[in-house]
């Protein structure tokens, strides 16, 4: 009797579910509203926004705005806008991300398919690394990065990233490759291939879901990255995010908000498409990840 | 000499001997089953024969060549998964394929190699698809094909029928069969199933914790089991145990089984050493040597009837397995079909002795 008791009605499911939705919309909607303000803000003239109204939709909207930021903005002392600072960040993500998330597949395909002794002290180590925080590693990095002669320059900073992104990648791989049936590596060496045929032609190709998953985070993390980037990079060779940095907090002429948000923008393109065009992938692989690993 | 030797293979994991020197002979076109319990050994033993798992010493020995320290790929064997181990991400055709492309063969003299082998499988039409879209039967030829397109020397197949449903395990069992008939391939088969041991092998090894409790004939393990955990393991339903003493009165050896007001039954022929009077013996019988008297083997020379009560009665179908009971010993009969009793009866038991073993209860073994 008490069960029938607790079964809800079709009328209070549905009270239910507009209630949900319209939580969730609200919820939604704050979340978006800096967006908002950034996309209103850099099409309005500046004597609009100093108008007052920061939610009104632009009265005479403009790209002018965005026009300046990429190509005529002033980041310290030269005006050549972002876009050189964006081919720099373009130019440090992509390799950075490539190459920690290959040697973190090789890791995970090492850890959990061809075990050593100590395999599990490896990986503890490199689990250790995700969890150092960053400003730990400013100094030592420096050094090294002065010892290698790699200052100041890009390669320097995709090689810090590397390295710092390798105990994630390490983790992901590791936890995906884990679930994969052992029997399939032992079919492959019975078949005739080595170490590197079985990671090119069966494991790597079963990987997708997890190297999507990696790229969207690594490429987020390192595109994000400002602290690494103003430390171990100067001048033209800095990253967007500390440009965008300089462009904002230049404390000469008059406060160009709308060119400030138009670069800010600028910066957070490439995220959100590698995060529109591949996350429907993300929760899948983290799920795959979580349930299995 | 044999083509395939196992000479005192030993496996130590940590501290634990998984598998306590194991010799095992195996002659060019034999069928070899490993059979035993989980946790024998059995599939350790396979790995070691794979390359897979090294041994910590011994040594295997294929076709006079020791292999013992040669990688998987060198030793030209072929082994089939439980879980069939099909790459995901290619197709039939390319999973078939696979190890010839590793030793560098031809494209074309692969494709005619694969549809060669896709055609005794009858599996033409499936080389396009991918693993996932195949049945657990297709599958498991695709396995199969995958392992034959090789041509190995020696074929490893690891319990490949436990993911099947009864069904499917069947015909799928008769198709190994058929295929080991027609290719003459030499096999060496684990599996804890003791009917597919029966059915495929021209020779069983039982294992139990690492040790090789009888290597033999299907038709030797099962009438002459060499102790009583073979005895036990091999048939369904399990070989009968009846506790019995040897009596030599009367001038004639017999067995007094059920207690001392129970029956004495003549020495089975089967055991020929003349034992000391009084000394306790176990009896092994088959169910099928337990009958009504209607089906008894008209060739039999020496036959007991036996009066006892009936406790349950499984009809299969085909056969109906009777348990009887006599002063406090159960024993199982397989009788026809259509035998008319039911359980509070008394009935009329035939125990043919021909079929009977003898074991020592003190080591376990049987007694010659």
């Amino acid at each position: 009797m008490s069960a029938a008791n607790e079964t809800v009605s079709a009328g209070q499911a549905r009270t239910a579910r507009y209630f949900i939705y319209a939580a969730l919309i609200v919820l939604a909607l704050v979340y978006l509203l800096p967006l908002y303000v950034m996309l209103t803000t850099s099409l309005k003239s500046l004597d609009e926004i100093r108008g007052g109204d920061m939610l009104a939709l632009p009265k005479d909207p403009s790209i002018a705005a965005w026009v300046k930021a990429w190509g005529e903005a002033c980041i310290g002392v030269s005006c050549v806008g972002i876009k050189g600072y964006f081919w720099n960040s373009i130019k440090m993500v992509v390799p950075a991300v490539i190459i920690s998330t290959l040697l973190g597949a090789l890791n995970g395909y090492v850890l959990t398919k061809w075990r050593f002794p100590g395999h599990k002290i490896v990986f503890g180590m490199m689990l250790f690394a995700c969890f150092i925080p960053f400003q730990a590693v400013l100094i030592p990095m420096a050094r090294l990065l002065g010892l290698m002669g790699l200052s100041n320059s890009t390669t320097g900073l995709v090689m810090v990233h590397v390295i710092y992104g390798l105990g994630f990648t390490t983790l992901f791989f590791r936890n995906y490759y884990e679930a994969f049936p052992d029997e399939l590596i032992k079919a492959a060496m019975i078949d005739g291939a080595g170490f590197f045929r079985i990671f090119w032609r069966i494991l790597l190709p079963t990987s997708g879901p997890i190297i999507v998953v990696t790229i969207i985070y690594q490429f987020t993390n390192i595109w994000n990255d400002f602290l690494f980037g103003v430390s171990f990079s100067g001048g033209a060779s800095s990253p967007m995010t500390v440009a965008l940095n300089n462009l904002v907090s230049s404390s000469t002429g008059v406060k160009e908000y709308n060119v400030d948000m138009a670069a800010a923008i600028f910066a957070a393109l490439p995220t959100l498409f590698v995060y529109i065009v591949a996350g429907r992938y993300f929760v899948r692989g983290l799920m795959a990840g979580a349930v299995k690993g | 000499m044999s083509f395939l030797e196992i000479k005192d293979i030993r496996k130590k994991i940590g501290n634990n001997e998984i598998l306590k020197g194991i010799n095992i002979g195996l002659e060019k076109g034999g069928f070899l089953v490993l059979v035993g319990p989980s946790g024998c050994g059995k599939s350790t033993l396979l790995n070691a024969i794979a390359g897979l798992l090294p041994p910590s010493s011994g040594d295997i020995v294929i076709d006079g060549q020791v292999v013992t320290d040669l990688h998987p790929s060198k030793r030209d064997i072929a082994m089939v998964f439980q879980s069939y181990a099909l790459y995901p991400n290619m197709t039939v055709e390319e999973n078939i394929a696979f190890a010839l492309e590793m030793r560098g063969v031809e494209k074309a003299q692969r494709e005619a190699e694969v549809k060669k082998v896709a055609k005794t499988l009858q599996i033409e039409h499936l080389l396009k698809r991918r693993p996932s879209q195949l049945s657990g039967g297709q599958r498991q030829r695709v396995a199969m094909g995958r392992a034959l397109v090789r041509q190995p020397r020696v074929f490893l197949f690891d319990e490949p029928l436990s993911n099947l449903d009864a069904k499917l395990r069947v015909e799928v069992r008769a198709e190994i069969k058929a295929l080991h008939q027609n290719t003459h391939a030499t096999i060496v088969y684990v599996t804890h199933d003791q009917i597919e041991a029966m059915t495929l092998a021209t020779k069983i090894v039982v294992l139990k914790e690492g040790t090789v409790q009888q290597v033999g004939t299907p038709a030797e393990i099962y009438n002459r089991p060499a102790n009583l955990f073979v005895a036990d393991f091999m048939g369904s339903p399990a070989m009968n145990m009846l506790k019995g003493q040897v009596s030599g009165a009367d001038g004639q050896q017999s067995i007094a089984l059920f207690g001392n007001d129970g029956v004495k039954v003549a020495m089975p022929p089967s055991v020929t050493a003349g034992l000391a009077d009084g000394k306790e013996v176990i009896l092994g019988l088959r169910p099928e040597a337990i009958t009504d008297t209607g089906l008894l083997d008209p060739q039999v020379r020496s036959v007991a009837r036996i009066e006892a009560d009936v406790t349950m009665v499984e009809p299969t179908g085909s056969d109906t397995f009777v348990t009887g009971r006599l002063d406090g010993a159960s024993f199982t009969a397989r009788t026809r079909a259509d035998v008319h009793v039911a359980p509070g009866e008394k009935f009329s038991f035939a125990f043919n002795l021909d079929k009977a073993v003898v074991f020592d209860p003190q080591t376990g073994s049987r007694i010659d």
